[in-house]
């Protein structure tokens, strides 16, 4: 199997071995800022759980969804490595995740949490 | 060739590992796929909640007072969003003490690898305290896992967490006593990254629950 890691960009020396990339995951500065990022936008979610007028309006669940779907694609991404892994490592978590949603979305169907109006 | 190169990529994150047929470490491999299970564990316990969210016929509710009518008792919603958001951004950041304490691992800095893995410990360990206070004070105000539908999904979900996020707790404090006692080479870097994965997810899981059963009303 010809595993992909195109993510990684190999170097080589004058015999033709094959050396490591020289950065291949985050650094300090780059953990800092996703948990400065992660933070603020958990604050903007605790904030506008606050704003009565927001919450009542048709904004306030899909804001809340889009901001823990980027809290939680930012996790996946630089903390669990994704983003620089191999990508079979993301095809064993992208797809169990993508079918688990659907369930989810399915089973709200079925018992009627979600509908449909033609 | 292509072995070559992800052994030499594998090699430099502190993954060494002998020849797999797919050329990366079945380790790895082996806590993604564990993980993409747990994808659909918790996806039923999340479904189980939203479907039952708002048909309980009794209190006390998440977001709303209720009067019990036998009684004339009032209950008032019982979810506590301040102590909750601390006990998030207690979460966020032991992931942060994680990839940190996994950096350090892969550095060889021994010193920074325990402090790092103790804090993680420590700030999962916090999080599991706040859980226990909010389990007690639902309890003293009248909700239970036998209460109603909302008690019963409610505690269901966030104790299956909880005892995830406890195996994380041993799992660190484990990866902690063996670096105490022998300390981890950069090569054993894969024993920390395999529990860091698992860390995460247990925190990204977290991110879903409080937005599914806290925030959104």
């Amino acid at each position: 199997m010809a595993a992909d890691h195109s993510h990684a960009t190999l170097a080589h020396d004058a015999e033709g071995n094959v050396s490591p990339p020289e950065h291949t995951h985050p650094d300090w500065g780059t953990y800092k800022w996703v948990a400065l990022i992660l933070t603020v936008l958990t604050g903007m979610e605790v904030w506008i759980y606050y704003i009565p007028s927001f919450t009542k309006t048709n904004l306030f669940v899909p804001t809340l969804l889009i901001l823990s779907a980027v809290k939680f694609t930012i996790v996946v991404m630089f903390y669990m490595h994704l983003k620089y892994d191999a990508k079979l490592f993301r095809a064993l978590f992208v797809g169990p995740l993508t079918f688990a949603a659907f369930t989810i979305v399915g089973l709200l169907f079925l018992f009627g949490h979600l509908k449909i109006s033609f | 060739m292509a072995t070559a190169a992800i052994d030499a990529h594998d090699a430099h994150m502190g993954g060494e590992h002998p020849p797999t047929s797919t050329g990366l470490n079945n380790t790895k491999v082996a806590i993604w796929t564990f993980i993409g299970s747990e994808c659909f564990f918790f996806a039923s316990l999340i479904s189980t909640y939203l479907i039952y969210r708002g048909r309980s016929p009794v209190g006390p509710f998440p977001h709303d007072a209720w009067t019990d009518p036998a009684t004339g008792h009032v209950f008032k919603a019982i979810l506590n969003i301040p102590v909750t958001s601390v006990s998030t951004f207690v979460l966020l950041m032991s992931s942060l003490a994680m990839v940190l304490a996994h950096s350090a691992v892969v550095r060889g800095d021994r010193r920074s690898s325990k402090i790092w893995l103790a804090s993680t410990a420590i700030l999962g360990a916090t999080f599991l305290g706040f859980q226990a206070y909010e389990f007690t004070s639902f309890v003293h105000e009248g909700l239970t896992i036998h209460t109603n539908l909302f008690g019963s999904s409610f505690f269901i979900l966030t104790g299956f967490h909880g005892a995830h996020v406890t195996a994380g707790v041993i799992w660190l404090l484990t990866l902690l006593f063996i670096d105490i006692k022998r300390g981890f080479s950069p090569d054993e870097a894969i024993n920390v990254d395999v529990c860091a994965l698992y860390w995460h997810f247990v925190d990204v899981v977290w991110i879903a629950i409080f937005t599914l059963v806290y925030l959104i009303k």
